[in-house]
Parts: C-alpha cells; sequence; structure tokens
C-alpha cells in the first residue's frame, strides 16, 4: 500500500512537473501541417520502360538527389538525398535491376535495387587527384558476369563488378599531365579503350583487357597545336574535340591500331564563324556545335570527314540520341515560340525524317527549356511514340506525351533561398462566408459528429468521416485573412530566380513568378524583402515584396530590383539600378506616406543607394541622416567596419539618392589566430514584450534589448575544417558580442579546444551557439544573456511612483554600456544544421528553440532548458519560477520533434513567423523538401482547440435549462399539492 | 582574464596615476576560478628577460580629416615560454591640443560631427597594415553637466581589447552616460583626463559534466542520507481530510435520519420505548 502511495505520489510530482510537450495524436498529423517532398533540378534522367512493370525515370539531381519516379504521374516511388558533398557524377541502369550512382567526384559508386530504392552495395573507390568522372555501364540485359562497371574518377580506372560491387581491378593514371577524356569498351569486345591527352596536345590510346586490367597496347600521337577540353563522343572509334583556338575541329579515330587526326576549320563548315562551343548531347556519328549564338549539327563522315547538316536557332535544347527500331537513332529537340513549345524528334541519319512533331502551350512563368530526355514506346499500331521529359528554365520538370503535359513537379521549391511571409487579401463584403461554408445544418452535422466521436461513440465510418473533415475543414485553405492569422503566405524565392507564394494553409502554390528584368535575361535571385505591408489602406492597396537579383554570378555585377505584388503575384515593376548590391539594409520604423518600406543598398565602392526614389522618402531619411549607421563583415581579411553617412554624393554622380559614408570604427581580427566562422544579428521586426526579467527573489533583472548588437564567432585558421583535423591545443572558438554602432565589444569569451561549424540563434537579450568541443568530443550549446546594468537601480517602488527612474531616459550608444553577461554550457548530442527560434505577436508566449538536426528532424526545445540561472539544487522559489535542476547535457524528447515521424530531407534554413493568436507561431522549413507547421510553444492559452465540441457545449445548455423547467414545474407541482393539503 | 589598469594622465604632463584596481566593474566580471586568473603581476615585471618595451601612437582626426598623432601608448610586451605574447603595463601619454586643433574641436562640437582616433592592429611592427579605429561624437566627450562627472573638462575612456601582441578593437567614449539630444557645450578645461582599461579574452567555464557525481551522489546519499521523514499528517493529509469530510457527512446524514425517524415515528417508538421499559 505504502509502495502504491509513493508511486501515485511520484507520478503527480512528475506530472505536475513535467515539461510539457508538444506531441501530437496519430489522427492530429497533418491538420495543421504539411509536408511536400521535391527532388531538385534533373541533371541525368535514364527511363526503365523495357518490362511490363511500372513505368519509372531514374534520374539525380543537382541536389544529390537520386530519385526513381513514376512516369504516369509523376510520382516519387523511392529517392535518396545524398550529403551535401557527395555530388552526383553519373547514374545508370545496370543488369536491368540496380540503379549505380557514383558520386564524389568518381569516388564513390553505389548500386541501389531498382524496385524499392534499397541499397545493394557500396564500393569507395581510391582517388588521388582531382580530375573527370565518367561512368560507363555496360548496355545489356543478360546476366552477364562477364561484364563490369568501368568507373574512371580520381586519376585511377576502376572495374567494378555490378553483382557484389565487388572491386575486380585499377589501372593508374596519375600520370603527371595525364588527362583522361574517354573510356570506351565497344560491344561483343574484351578491349576497353581509354583516350586521353598528355599536357593537352598529345592523344594517348591504351588499349586494356577488361577482363585483368592489363595494358595491351599504347599508342600516342603528337597534336600540333593544343586541344580544348571540349570533346563528344560521336562514334565507338571517333571523338571531336575543340582546339584550343576553338577555331578548329578535330576528329580522332583510335580504334584499329593508329591513331589519326583530322582537322576542319569551324570557318568551312559555316560563313560567320566565331569561337565555338561543343553541346553536351551525345548524338551517333553527329554533334551539335554551338557557333555565334546558333547550334549546328555536324556530320561525322566514315573518314573523319565533317560536313554541316543542319543549324537551328540558339535557344534550342537537344536530347542525347536514342536507338529505335531498325537500326535507326533520333533525337529530339525543343524550341520556343510564343507561348508554345515545339518538340520535334528526328533521326540522326536523315534530319528530314521527323518522327514528331508537337506543340504545346507552355507556361510563361516557366522560362526556357534548358534539358530534354526522351524515351520511346511502340504503340498500339506497332509505330513508335515517344515521351519528353523536360527540364526548364525555372528547375520544374514536366513530362510531354501526345501533345500534353502529362505531370509537372515544381522542383525550383527544392532550392529555396530566401522565405518571407505575407498577408492574405482581407474578407471583402462581396465574399460572404456563408457561402464559403456550409449550411446551418451541415454546420450540426459536423458537430454531432465530433461530438460522437470525443464521446467514444463513433463507428469506424464515422471516424473516416470526422478526420476527412477536419482536414479538409472549412476555411483551411481560404485565400483572405482570418482572425487568428492563420492563414498567410510564404513568399520563397528560389535558386533559379522564381518567386513563390504558399498557402500556410494546405501548402499549395498561389501563384509563381519568373523574374524578368530589361537589362539580363534571367537575374539570380539574392534576397527578398518586405517592401510595402499596408496596415492604413489594408483595404484598397495591395502589398508587395521586393526582390534583390543581380545580373550575374559576381559580386560587382549590377543589381536588379523586382516588386511583385504580393496577392496577385504580378511584377508590379522591374528596374535596373546601374549599381551593384553588397548589402540591403532595410530601414527600421521608416516608412513614408504610402507604407513603403525605406532601404538602402551598399555597392561595392562604398556608397549607399537610398530606395524608393521619392522626394518623401528623402526628406524622410534626410531627418534621420546623423543617426543612420551600418557595418559591413569582410570575412576574409577578418575586419568588421562601421560606418556612417557622410554626404550626398553629389560630386561624383548627379543621383541624389546616393550617398557617401565613411569609416567610424574597425575591429580588425588577427589573421594568424582568429578567422570569422559566423556572424549573426538579431532578427529586425522582433518583438519583446517586458525589457525587465523578474527573478524569484523579488529582484528584477533588465534585459539589455538593443537592435544593434552583432554576434561574430572565430575559430583558429587551422580549426576552420571538419571537426577532428586539429588538436584542441590548436583550436580556439572565440565569440564575440559587437555593438554595431560604436564598434564596441560588449562581450567575448573564448572557448579553448573548441571547433565550428558554430550555429546560432539571436533573440531578445540572448544568443544561443553550438559548436564542437574537441576536448570532451561532443558537441555543446552556450546560451549567453546580456543584462544592463544602468537600469538595475529602477527597483524602488517609490522611485518609480516619484518618477525618479531613468526608464524612460533616450539611450545613446556611446554611452559607456554597463551591462553583464551570464552564460553557461552544455552538452548536446546531436549534430546541428541550423537553429532557429519561435517568435509570437506579442513576445509574451515563452520561446522555443527549434533546432534543425542533422537527421533532417526539427527539434523544438523550450528556452527554460538554455537558462543561464540553471542550478544543481534550484531552491523552492526557483523551481516554482520554472527553473530546471542542472544537467550537463540538453535532453532530446522524442515527442517533441515537431516534424514527427516526416524528414525534411537536405534542411537548409527555418523560417518562423508569428500568428495574429499570441500563442501561436508559424514554422517552415525549408531544404529539399518543404514543411510547415503551426506551432504554440505554452500551448494554445488564448483559444479553443479545434476539436472543441461545441455542440456538446449546445447540448448541455439545452439540457440544463430543460432540467430547470422541468425540476421548476415539478417543484410548482409539489407545492401546489402541499398547500392543497 | 582581465588586464586592467587604469592610467590617469593630465594635460600633457607625464603625471601618472596608477590605480591598480581590476576594471570599472563592467563586462559581468564572472567567478572565474582562481586558477585562471593572472598572477600577481609585480611578479612578472621582475623578470627582465622575456619583457620588451613597445610603443605605438594613437591617431586623431577631426570628422573626415586625416589622421595626425595626438598621444603615445607605452607598454610592456610579455612573451611566454608557450610562445605567446601579452601586453601588460599600458600607459598613455596625451598631447595636448594645439590652439589650430581647438578651433577645429570646436567646429567638430557646433557640427556634432565624429572625433576619430585610431592604433595600429598590431603592436609589434606599427604601423601595421590595418588600423583599428573608433570614433565617437565630439559632443558627446565633452559632458561637463553629467552627473557622474565632477571635473570640467574632456574626459575620455578606452578600452582596448588585445589578443596576444595584437589590438582587436578599441572602444572610445566618455565614462559616463551620454544624453541624447545632445546638448552643445563647450569644455571649461582644454585638458583629457584620459582612462585605459586593457582587456584579453575570458576563458569560457569548462560545461561541468556531473554525470558520475550525480549517480554516485545518489548512490551514497541514499543509503546515507535518506530524505527526512515525514509525518503521517504530512503525508496523507489529502486522503485524510476528504475521508474526515466523508466520515462527518455520514454522521450527519446519520443523525439527521435518527432524527427523521425520531421525529416520523415518534408516538410507535416512544410506545416501542416504553413498552421495552415496562
Amino acid at each position: 500500500m505504502a509502495m502504491a502511495l509513493r508511486l501515485y505520489l511520484l507520478l503527480i510530482v512528475f506530472v505536475s512537473s513535467a515539461i510539457v510537450s508538444f506531441s501530437l495524436y496519430e489522427d492530429q498529423v497533418g491538420l495543421m501541417d504539411w509536408h511536400q517532398r521535391y527532388i531538385g533540378k534533373v541533371k541525368h534522367a535514364v527511363f526503365h520502360t523495357q518490362k511490363t512493370g511500372r513505368k519509372r525515370v531514374i534520374v539525380s539531381t543537382e541536389e544529390n538527389v537520386v530519385a526513381s519516379l513514376d512516369l504516369r504521374h509523376g510520382e516519387i516511388f523511392w529517392r535518396h538525398v545524398l550529403g551535401t558533398k557527395d555530388a552526383i557524377d553519373g547514374v545508370d541502369i545496370a543488369l536491368g535491376k540496380y540503379v549505380i550512382t557514383l558520386s564524389s567526384e568518381g569516388s564513390m559508386l553505389r548500386a541501389w535495387n531498382l524496385p524499392d530504392g534499397q541499397m545493394v552495395w557500396e564500393t569507395s573507390l581510391h582517388s588521388a587527384q582531382h580530375s573527370k568522372s565518367l561512368l560507363s555501364v555496360p548496355v545489356n540485359l543478360k546476366f552477364d558476369k562477364d561484364y563490369s562497371i568501368l568507373v574512371f574518377g580520381g586519376g585511377y580506372l576502376h572495374a567494378v563488378s555490378p553483382i557484389d560491387g565487388e572491386l575486380l581491378w585499377k589501372k593508374d593514371f596519375t600520370a603527371e599531365g595525364f588527362e583522361v577524356q574517354r573510356v570506351l569498351q565497344p560491344l561483343e569486345s574484351s578491349i576497353v579503350y581509354v583516350l586521353g591527352f598528355l599536357h593537352s596536345s598529345e592523344a594517348i590510346v591504351y588499349q586494356i583487357d577488361s577482363k585483368s586490367g592489363e595494358v595491351v597496347a599504347e599508342k600516342s600521337k603528337a597534336f600540333p597545336g593544343r586541344f580544348s577540353g571540349e570533346i563528344s563522343a560521336v562514334s565507338n572509334d571517333k571523338v571531336v574535340v575543340l582546339d584550343s583556338t576553338r577555331s578548329i575541329l578535330v576528329t580522332i579515330s583510335f580504334v584499329d591500331g593508329e591513331i589519326s587526326f583530322q582537322k576542319t576549320l569551324i570557318s568551312s563548315l559555316v560563313e560567320d564563324s566565331g569561337e565555338a562551343e561543343i553541346l553536351s548531347p551525345l548524338l551517333s556519328n553527329m554533334l551539335a556545335v554551338k557557333v555565334n549564338k546558333r547550334t549546328i549539327f555536324v556530320r561525322v563522315g566514315d573518314q573523319g570527314k565533317l560536313e554541316m547538316v543542319d543549324s537551328l536557332s540558339d535557344e534550342t535544347a537537344m536530347s542525347d540520341s536514342l536507338p529505335v527500331a531498325d537500326d535507326q537513332v533520333a533525337f529530339a529537340s525543343v524550341h520556343h515560340e510564343g507561348s508554345k513549345i515545339h518538340l520535334t524528334v528526328k533521326l540522326v541519319d536523315d534530319l528530314d525524317t521527323v518522327l514528331l512533331r508537337e506543340s504545346i502551350q507552355m507556361d510563361q512563368h516557366r522560362g526556357r527549356v534548358d534539358r530534354v530526355f526522351i524515351n520511346n514506346y511502340i504503340k498500339t499500331d506497332r509505330s513508335n511514340g515517344f515521351r519528353a521529359l523536360i527540364v526548364m528554365e525555372d528547375h520544374s520538370l514536366l513530362l510531354l506525351q501526345q501533345g500534353a503535359i502529362v505531370w509537372s513537379r515544381e522542383e525550383g521549391l527544392a532550392s529555396v533561398t530566401d522565405v518571407t511571409t505575407a498577408e492574405l487579401p482581407v474578407e471583402k463584403d462581396g465574399v460572404s462566408v456563408a457561402k464559403v461554408e456550409h449550411t446551418l445544418v451541415d454546420w450540426l452535422k459536423g458537430h454531432i459528429l465530433k461530438l460522437k466521436g470525443s464521446l467514444l461513440l463513433a463507428s469506424p465510418e464515422d471516424v473516416v468521416a470526422i478526420q476527412e473533415m477536419r482536414m479538409k475543414s472549412s476555411g483551411r485553405s481560404k485565400l483572405t485573412r482570418d482572425h487568428n492569422g492563420f492563414r498567410k503566405l510564404f513568399i520563397a524565392l528560389t535558386r533559379a530566380g522564381k518567386l513563390f507564394a504558399l498557402h500556410t494553409g494546405d501548402g499549395r502554390i498561389v501563384w509563381s513568378t519568373l523574374l524578368n528584368s530589361p537589362a539580363c535575361a534571367r537575374p539570380s535571385g539574392i534576397s527578398l524583402y518586405q517592401w510595402q505591408v499596408p496596415h492604413h489602406h489594408a483595404m484598397d492597396e495591395n502589398p508587395s515584396v521586393l526582390v534583390v537579383g543581380r545580373c550575374g554570378s559576381d559580386s560587382s555585377s549590377p543589381g536588379v530590383l523586382s516588386f511583385v505584388d504580393v496577392y496577385t503575384g504580378k511584377e508590379i515593376s522591374s528596374s535596373d539600378i546601374g549599381h551593384s548590391v553588397v548589402q540591403v539594409m532595410p530601414l527600421p520604423l521608416f516608412t513614408d506616406s504610402t507604407e513603403q518600406r525605406l532601404h538602402l543598398i551598399a555597392d561595392t565602392d562604398g556608397h549607399v543607394h537610398l530606395y524608393p526614389k521619392t522626394p518623401e522618402a528623402l526628406g524622410i531619411f534626410q531627418r534621420e541622416f546623423q543617426n543612420v549607421y551600418w557595418y559591413n563583415v569582410e570575412g576574409d581579411d577578418g575586419i568588421i567596419r562601421g560606418h556612417g553617412m557622410k554626404s550626398s554624393c553629389a560630386g561624383e554622380t548627379a543621383d541624389e539618392y546616393c550617398f557617401t559614408t565613411r569609416e567610424l570604427w574597425t575591429v580588425v581580427f588577427p589573421s594568424e589566430s582568429e578567422k570569422i566562422i559566423s556572424t549573426l544579428t538579431r532578427k529586425p521586426n522582433e518583438v519583446v514584450h517586458t525589457q525587465a526579467k523578474v527573478s524569484t527573489d523579488q529582484d528584477v533583472l533588465y534585459k539589455y534589448v538593443s537592435r544593434n548588437l552583432l554576434f561574430v564567432a572565430t575559430v583558429s585558421p587551422k580549426g576552420a575544417g571538419e571537426i577532428g583535423s586539429v588538436t584542441p591545443e590548436e583550436s580556439a572558438l572565440v565569440v564575440y558580442l559587437i555593438d554595431t554602432v560604436t564598434g564596441r565589444i560588449l562581450h567575448r569569451l573564448s572557448h579553448q579546444g573548441c571547433q565550428g561549424p558554430v550555429h546560432a540563434v539571436f533573440s531578445e537579450n540572448w544568443v544561443v551557439y553550438h559548436y564542437f568541443n574537441l576536448r570532451a568530443h561532443k558537441y555543446e550549446v552556450t546560451v549567453v544573456e546580456i543584462y544592463d546594468q544602468s537600469r538595475a537601480e529602477n527597483k524602488n517602488v517609490w522611485k518609480l511612483v516619484l518618477g525618479k527612474h531613468n526608464l524612460t531616459a533616450p539611450i545613446s550608444s556611446y554611452s559607456r554600456p554597463e551591462m553583464f553577461t551570464k552564460s553557461q554550457s552544455y552538452f548536446f548530442p546531436q549534430s546541428v544544421k541550423t537553429i532557429a527560434v519561435t517568435s509570437t505577436a506579442k513576445g509574451i508566449t515563452s520561446k522555443q528553440l527549434l533546432i534543425g538536426t542533422i537527421g533532417d528532424q526539427i527539434l523544438a526545445l523550450d528556452k527554460r532548458f538554455v537558462d543561464p540561472r540553471r542550478t544543481l539544487n534550484p531552491s523552492q522559489a526557483e523551481k516554482e519560477e520554472g527553473i530546471i535542476p542542472l544537467t550537463d547535457s540538453l535532453p532530446i524528447i522524442p515527442q517533441s520533434y515537431i516534424t514527427h515521424s516526416l524528414k525534411v530531407e537536405g534542411l537548409r534554413g527555418i523560417v518562423t513567423a508569428p500568428a495574429k493568436l499570441e500563442s501561436t507561431t508559424h514554422v517552415f522549413a525549408y531544404g529539399v523538401d518543404l514543411f510547415y507547421t503551426r506551432l504554440a510553444p505554452s500551448k494554445t492559452y488564448d483559444s479553443l482547440t479545434d476539436d472543441f465540441s461545441y455542440a456538446l457545449l449546445l447540448i448541455t445548455i439545452v439540457a440544463l435549462v430543460a432540467a430547470i423547467y422541468i425540476t421548476w414545474a415539478l417543484s410548482e407541482k409539489k407545492e401546489l399539492s402541499e398547500k392543497w393539503r | 582574464m582581465y588586464l586592467g589598469r587604469t592610467v590617469k594622465v593630465f594635460g600633457s604632463r607625464e603625471s601618472e596615476l596608477l590605480v591598480d584596481d581590476d576594471e570599472f566593474g563592467l563586462e559581468g566580471a564572472k567567478p572565474q576560478s582562481t586558477q585562471q586568473q593572472t598572477p600577481t603581476t609585480r611578479k612578472r615585471y621582475s623578470d627582465p628577460d622575456s619583457d620588451s618595451k613597445v610603443q605605438f601612437t594613437l591617431e586623431h582626426g577631426f570628422g573626415d580629416s586625416h589622421f595626425s598623432p595626438a598621444g603615445t601608448f607605452s607598454a610592456r610586451l610579455k612573451s611566454w615560454s608557450h610562445g605567446g605574447k601579452t601586453l601588460t603595463k599600458l600607459r598613455f601619454s596625451r598631447n595636448g591640443f594645439s590652439d589650430e586643433e581647438k578651433d577645429t574641436f570646436k567646429n567638430l562640437l557646433t557640427g556634432d560631427d565624429f572625433y576619430r582616433i585610431r592604433v595600429p592592429s598590431s603592436v609589434i611592427s606599427p604601423p601595421g597594415k590595418e588600423f583599428v579605429v573608433a570614433s565617437v561624437r565630439a559632443a558627446s566627450l565633452s559632458l561637463p553637466f553629467l552627473r557622474c562627472l565632477p571635473r570640467d573638462g574632456l574626459d575620455e575612456h578606452f578600452v582596448i581589447h588585445m589578443e596576444g601582441a595584437n589590438i582587436l578593437a578599441a572602444s572610445y567614449g566618455s565614462l559616463g552616460a551620454c544624453q541624447y539630444p545632445r546638448q552643445f557645450k563647450l569644455p571649461a578645461k582644454w585638458s583629457f583626463n584620459s582612462h585605459t582599461i586593457l582587456k584579453c579574452s575570458e576563458q569560457a567555464p569548462r560545461t561541468p559534466i556531473f554525470t558520475e557525481e550525480i549517480l554516485g551522489g545518489e548512490n551514497a546519499d541514499g543509503e546515507v542520507e535518506p530524505p527526512p521523514e515525514r509525518s503521517f499528517w504530512a503525508k496523507y493529509w489529502m486522503y485524510l481530510i476528504p475521508l474526515g469530510l466523508v466520515v462527518m457527512n455520514a454522521v450527519t446524514q446519520a443523525t439527521n435520519m435518527a432524527e427523521e425517524q425520531t421525529g416520523g415515528q415518534a408516538g410507535g417508538s416512544q410506545v416501542q420505548q416504553s413498552a421495552r421499559r415496562r
């Protein structure tokens, strides 16, 4: 009995002190979260359609994903995301059942089972140097052990058995100056030919026995001149190379004994020739060359003679050639014409024979066709049909068949680079709620169903109906603003320069737009800012976002600004700004009368430019001209510079929106001992609810809340590499908190024997950062909290009553800061990819750290766990305050993974945005996959849950009222009978 | 680890006042483990072999003007056996303002422009390739009206962050708080009160590892010191009170029932009772 009692007590204690867990019930999955799976921009595609089973295509992508897609619907059968450094070089199918991938510059060969994607074997190949990597899988469907996979990579040629991945032999080609260009094994031959160039001027062909790896013969021939690296293998015994002047095509024939060169001047093929470029498609006995923005097809004759057979306009994408029936070879080309694309499949030998010509209406916002992969099938009338997989400029993947788009995948979303949020339109009078909601009867029915569910009376069919009802709950995916702020748009900018608006309700794409610029064809997007967020004119003005892009990859290339309407996705205007973009600074609190946010853009010359370029904005800016400061981080030199505004750059240009700046402070990290690896500031739009923190002993701590704090982490240059590459003595991690107005170092802490990478999050008055401790062989998380000392005296109530406090005094960065920090370190058992923090509308709700773990999941960790005031034995008062006893490591509670069973593959970033409801925050995670959920770090204390049964409440009230009436009537009756007695 | 030394130099006179207080009490003087505290400085200075004297100049600029020398820092560079170097015993002597500089400074004050200073980023080979720059609004430097500053004059305060023999950053400003909006006031006396602080990086405390300790402690404590036995009442009050209530309820009901019975069947029972008595 006593034992039971004790257990019971223990349980009570446990329940009362248990950390509020945020796990979901199984039937809650998908109610407010969604998950989208992507693969990224496709690089290679191999079709697998021979068998009668499922038709599929194996693709490898630029996000290092190898996936098997259903050819009918475009769904993913299986997918594997390789590491970020494990780029896929080649993919093929061996033995008809294995998918072979070569990755990591030819040093990793893997076989995956074709139907289910299980890994069959993995072979790590020795690699000595950087080189091209070539994968050659024999094309035979028979299970023949004699054939091996030939892999060239890292200076070695390897022969690997396709059955178990065993390394059969390897041959060293690491000789100085020797570059292998082509590895070839003709069908039914036991000789492998390896063609390479020595010092780009001598062609060498090795003949290697495919069984033993012995060199059978070696031939070489010097070339008078130099080769460029571009090569096209046109047939089994010939390759065509471009020479270093890019004006001569050289045909090299090498199989039967001797090597022979045959030079052809490009100017003899086309009249107005310039620099030529060999295009990548592999066509048999033909090659495609790009000259003067035109694509010419050159046929290679038997004796290596070249002749031009056709020429096409530049904007044509071509596929590799594909054998069709009767020893014929066909290839596909796609070109644009207006809003249509034309797909043409021709025979390589006879370009006039068009096997297929189709025109398909194409969305303008997909841009041009980038890549084409074709596959043929036999129609019922025995003729050849073709399906084409095309990759568009916005990275989307489409399957074309019989003149229509069978399916499309928005693969651009796999490479999101920046995310911002936007509100939906306000519900206007025209759209009535009743029309969208159901009738009252339906509503009541629904609630009665729910009631049944909550009273455990529901039959299995009812449960299904309830679940379905919850999933598409009426207002979830409406395109209007809701009262709680749960419906929002996430605007995502992708690497391809496309902007997507995703609805938080169901994750669908509301609109998408590809950026355009008058200056260059496709600017690359850099970042995204909220440009105009109307509050006063919310009914009649649309918010807009600013997309900053640049023409070209270099940081000094001219920038492009584009303003996009959030409601419609239309580009309002796009301007070529004529200067480079190094840094974009939204000015806090500065908006003009149309509520456009003022932005400063710094260029490479040290000038800053004000946007929008209106006299009004200029007026606002000049009022605060003296108080605008900015800083830049020169990571390579280890210098952080602070700047102040100086004057208008009237002397140099006539542009009155351009300003010169001057250097006000510098922080110089000694290059021999410190290297900047991470910098971080607070989110500019973060809301801090209270400055004071009341501790248990009725003491007040004032948070040092400054928007001008910069967190910097540096490591010893030696320790900048991989974890474990240095000894603890050689590496130190130093963290700084720097005031960005004056350049003061407010806090500096060095961690000896620690190493990056540092992942940090900065919010309110605290920074939490994650790094590796080499001494303890563990990851650590350190929290630093900054408190203001200068306000610490304002504790006396009388002072506050009499107004003798300095709480309302303006704060100047030039005052000597009186602050102190508290910090504590904890071990954290996992490697981290990114950290974020929840943000709510008013900042009242307690915060959670959202840790993107190495397993691509997101862990929600209460900020209370990383409180520097945790002690080993907290006093009763401290326990009441919610201080958790100190432990040396942070707990990972499996239920607090907000991604539950899902994985956000290739996780890169987590974005949080407040909902209108104080308790709730939106969380959006992006990587190869996208994941969204709504989170309530302190539970939804300010609203009823979704499953709250209004019907039950109503019925209870009705029942109560009825009971009151009945009892009243009864008592009346009784009283009457009493009186009659 | 702090190496804080305060040197006060009045005007251009080399009259130094050495104050050996550790620091000004800012930047969370964390309770450091004592072994990380530097040994008393006197001892180190007595070792002349590894010490070398270094000097580097402070340069200043008014607004956007060029930098010109304004004073000299001198310090001892202590070389450690493990190859590290530390700077100790920093002194500063300030050159007084010339009349021309005074005028420029006045202009600076009227325009509330920046007064900028710089020191070389490496003290061993000055002038190094990079300078550590700091600046301050001139008006915030001349603050005779502030309550924290009894003297009237120019008050300056340097915090120099060092890493080995390199200067990372210099903070420059007045000693007290700087009010905003900045008030324009000319200094009464053209002399600088200079205060310098040298700061090295603080060592992070080691992450405590006490899994074993706790486990050990628990095992030991579990036998040696059992939690104090609470009284029966303290342990089971939450059961006893409802129980008591139930009992009381039952008792009152029982009494009520009895009363009812006595009231309802008064005659009969009396009869019975009387019958029994008889």
